[in-house]
């Protein structure tokens, strides 16, 4: 089902997008300020392919085609690399890649772009084939050293084996050697059980760095005659800049220039304290255009009427009408709203446009796009266009848009230093791509205890037909409808639509759990719902409709025995169940929470059993569910974005909250034995968090609800749905 | 123009030009190049820019810098000189605490500052010590256990 699902998405995908090639400078991710920037040498070294450099003395670079945003993928790349090639792990470093489709493109999407929780999933045979054909390259070389047999060597930690003679040769001082001999064709890759780094909780490449303050993110860039801006970007969606008084900005202390934009200005300073007194002291009157009188309110009119039409079919088994027809029948409609990304890194881009070229410094998720998007903001052929990759602290999916450094490179353009564009938290909420409104709505029919009849039909914006436009076919977003469309349960009338609905003015876009966070929520919210209706104990119902899926049943059953279902708790405490095949991982949460007589939370106890495939790390694993299940709780809690005469009401962490330390509960991961291919897992968190959040609230209190974030008022002891 | 200001930072005398209500984040990041303590929120909500003032930790994005004259400042370069900083930091690889690592500058200075005044913790002093600090990523959970080896490490 999955597998069918990622094939479909592949085929449409590929294609991809013409874009730009050429070799670039890179920052190392832990560097003096001002060195010069290492180029990807490859003289004098042993470099088979585009990720593996290994020197004289034996030092492995790996170079990393996904972007490091605390997913840990840069470790577990590592992994699958060093497995195959038998490299001395304590000699590996990593370098990003510069921006390049063609030997760096994400094999999925074609593109290189972190997302979709894909890294290991698109790269695990294509790096562990690297790895085995360099390997193999240096058994080659030492081989002819010593007028051998290649079969009658073997490679382990760095270093070529001859047991016969008792010889053995290290990969530094093959490098040369083996750089002159011919790849072998079709090489094999090794039997899972003989892995010697993947499965085994590994230590962080990166983390060394990040706990003295030297690891290096987008914002922390800092070059010679380099100066900090400030922006404010137009409040109402789409606005444009009228008239700009800079008469008292530009007597304020270190206040260098004032830009003016088509939609934003910019002070530019010595300092952001300089920049933000400036920004604040400039007089704007924006042209607020036609979008400033736009609400939620009327956003979500327009979406309960626009969710009312047909769909285009993304899915049809069965006789739905007819299922639909008989039985005991349920309707439900569950919404969610807009979001934030709101990454602890403020959304920030360093530039530098000379007259023949344009150098950026900057975290991204897209740095393909980064590149050409930047050359037509600079007017410069592509190749001309220098993009240095940083640390993201944290992406989530925002830094998926080229939005922040186009901005970066229009204010760069009129000033011959580097700029450091800094956004305030204030712009960075107010001025982000945020996660879509979606209106989910399920109609099912019971029919001795089963469903028989379950028609999904998802409204929303449709975040991949401006993203990626050739993956937008027949009217269905693919992602928006991901995980309806891959529902784990056997149903045998089976029928998914989706309707486009784009909001007025409001950009959106992906954000960490993509679609599946609104399928999952719908689907595991009815799920129970049902289960009340037909008499059952929620993991009882799931698992009659489970008996095709073995891998969802297994993770069930664990955690059902792990987090105590069905032993007694107090009054107003619940357990809430989630099941999810998202990201082509299996998996089971449960949550326990308590609700107090005025309707607020208190998160007891989380256990979520996980069966990803081979995990690559099994602690990065771990620790991405546990702070997936945090991310998608935060949203479930208190995430809510809300317009009010064209503009985001909120603006900082005192009202877009997020969750801390001391309403954190225990949280178990368990992660399964698998000898399955991985599957994605730096996204699955969050799709668990709400829905088994919202029935456990269900189970302590009866009250469905229906919609995100969670309305404490209806919560209140003594409310009945 | 403004009297040059002086600062004790990490045990170093640093001379500067800045206005007296310039906070010491953007002298820190932006005139002294020290960007190990970072910008999150600017309203002292997120803790991101947490540094030690004589020791205690202190929001330096709402801290101005005359405020701070003749004070000792530590920041996350050097907290690692310090036995709990040390600590802190060891404990935070062996949990394996972090995963972006934005927000875990300020994450180890509010430990660090912790374990300095009340070397075992329990729950609610970890709670009380650390609830200003937000992790988008979520690693609240090894953020306690990591506080909790820490202490016991320093036991041992």
């Amino acid at each position: 089902m999955n597998a069918h699902h990622s094939v479909s998405r592949r085929a449409l995908l590929t294609g991809g997008l013409a874009t730009g090639f050429l070799l670039a400078f890179h920052l190392p991710l832990r560097a003096a300020q001002n060195e010069p920037p290492q180029r990807d040498v490859t003289d004098g070294k042993f470099a088979p392919n585009a990720f593996i450099r290994i020197d004289q003395t034996g030092r492995t670079m790996l170079m990393m085609p996904q972007v490091e945003m605390g997913q840990g993928t840069y470790t577990s790349i590592s992994a699958v690399i060093a497995e195959e090639l038998d490299a001395d792990w304590s000699k590996v470093e990593v370098q990003h890649a510069p921006p390049n489709d063609k030997l760096y493109g994400n094999p999925t999407f074609g593109l290189q772009v972190t997302g979709n929780s894909n890294s290991i999933r698109a790269w695990w045979l294509p790096l562990r084939k690297a790895g085995a054909t360099a390997r193999a390259m240096l058994v080659q070389a030492a081989a002819s050293q010593w007028a051998v047999e290649p079969s009658s060597c073997t490679a382990s930690k760095g270093e070529v084996v001859h047991a016969a003679s008792g010889r053995k040769l290290g990969y530094g001082e093959l490098a040369l050697a083996a750089q002159g001999q011919t790849p072998p064709k079709d090489v094999a890759v090794k039997d899972p059980r003989d892995f010697v780094l993947i499965g085994q909780p590994l230590k962080r490449l990166d983390t060394p760095d990040k706990v003295n303050g030297k690891a290096l993110y987008g914002i922390d860039a800092i070059l010679p005659g380099m100066k900090i801006a400030a922006i404010a970007n137009c409040p109402v969606f789409g606005g444009k800049v009228g008239k700009v008084d800079d008469s008292a900005a530009v007597k304020v202390a270190g206040v260098r220039k004032v830009v003016v934009l088509d939609d934003a200005v910019a002070v530019i300073g010595d300092h952001m304290w300089a920049a933000k007194k400036g920004l604040e002291a400039l007089k704007i009157e924006w042209n607020e255009g036609p979008n400033a009188e736009i609400s939620t309110k009327d956003i979500w009119d327009d979406l309960r009427k626009a969710s009312q039409k047909d769909g285009a079919v993304a899915k049809s088994e069965g006789d739905i009408a007819k299922a639909l027809a008989s039985g005991d029948k349920f309707e439900a409609a569950y919404e969610l709203p807009f979001l934030a990304h709101a990454s602890m890194e403020p959304i920030n881009a360093t530039v530098h446009v000379r007259p023949d070229a344009c150098e950026i410094w900057t975290g991204t998720q897209i740095m393909t796009r980064v590149q050409s998007e930047a050359a037509k903001a600079a007017g410069l052929p592509v190749d001309k266009v220098i993009v240095n990759q940083h640390l993201l602290g944290g992406g989530f999916g925002r830094k998926l848009e080229p939005d922040m450094v186009v901005a970066a490179v229009k204010i760069a353009k009129q000033v011959d230093y580097p700029v450091k564009v800094v956004w305030t938290r204030e712009e960075d909420i107010q001025h982000d791509v945020y996660r879509p409104v979606y209106r989910d709505q399920i109609t099912a029919s019971l029919v001795d205890g089963k469903v028989a009849g379950w028609k999904y039909k998802v409204a929303g914006s449709a975040v991949l037909a401006r993203w990626l436009p050739p993956a937008f076919q027949k009217g269905i977003d693919i992602d928006a409808v991901d995980a309806a469309v891959d529902a784990p349960y056997d149903f045998a009338n089976f029928h998914v639509e989706y309707v486009r609905a784009e909001p007025p003015a409001v950009p959106t876009g992906f954000w960490r759990g993509v679609g599946p966070n609104n399928n999952v929520f719908a689907v595991e919210c009815a799920m129970d719902e049902l289960a009340r209706k037909a008499g059952k104990d929620p993991i009882a119902f799931r698992k009659s409709m489970l008996t095709k899926n073995p891998r969802m049943l297994a993770v069930l059953d664990q955690v059902a025995e792990k987090s105590g279902w069905g032993q007694k708790l107090p009054p107003r405490v619940g357990r809430g169940v989630c099941v999810q095949p998202s990201f082509a991982s299996f998996i089971a949460t449960v949550v326990e929470a308590e609700i107090d007589d005025i309707g607020e939370i208190v998160l007891r106890r989380i256990t979520s059993v996980v069966d990803t495939g081979i995990a690559v790390n099994p602690d990065t694993v771990k620790a991405q569910i546990e702070g997936g299940l945090i991310f998608g709780l935060t949203a479930a809690l208190y995430g809510e974005i809300t317009i009010d005469r064209g503009r985001v009401q909120q603006s900082n962490f005192h009202d877009y909250r997020m969750m801390r330390i001391n309403e954190t509960p225990k949280i178990e991961v368990i992660v399964v034995k698998s000898g399955e291919a991985p599957g994605g897992i730096g996204e699955a968190g969050v799709n668990a968090g709400p829905p088994a959040l919202r029935n456990a609230i269900y189970a302590a209190t009866g009250v469905a609800l229906r919609r995100l974030p969670i309305d404490r008022k209806l919560l209140a002891a003594g409310k009945k749905a | 123009m403004h009297m040059a200001t002086v600062l004790t930072i990490n045990g170093e005398t640093k001379s500067f030009d800045a206005p007296p209500d310039m906070p010491l984040l953007w002298v820190l990041r932006d005139i002294l190049g020290m960007t190990g303590t970072k910008f999150g929120c600017g309203i002292a909500q997120c803790g991101a820019c947490t540094v030690h003032v004589d020791g205690k930790a202190v929001r330096s994005c709402v801290l101005p810098v005359s405020a701070v004259e003749n004070r000792a400042v530590t920041t996350i370069e050097a907290v690692g000189s310090t036995p709990a900083g040390a600590k802190v930091q060891k404990a935070w690889l062996e949990a394996e605490v972090i995963q972006c690592g934005y927000c875990q500058s300020g994450q180890i200075m509010a430990a660090a500052a912790l374990l300095a005044t009340t070397p075992n913790p329990d729950d609610s002093d970890i709670d009380a010590a650390m609830a200003g600090n937000i992790c988008r990523c979520g690693t609240y959970v090894r953020i306690r256990e990591a506080i909790k080896q820490a202490a016991n490490g320093r036991q041992s």
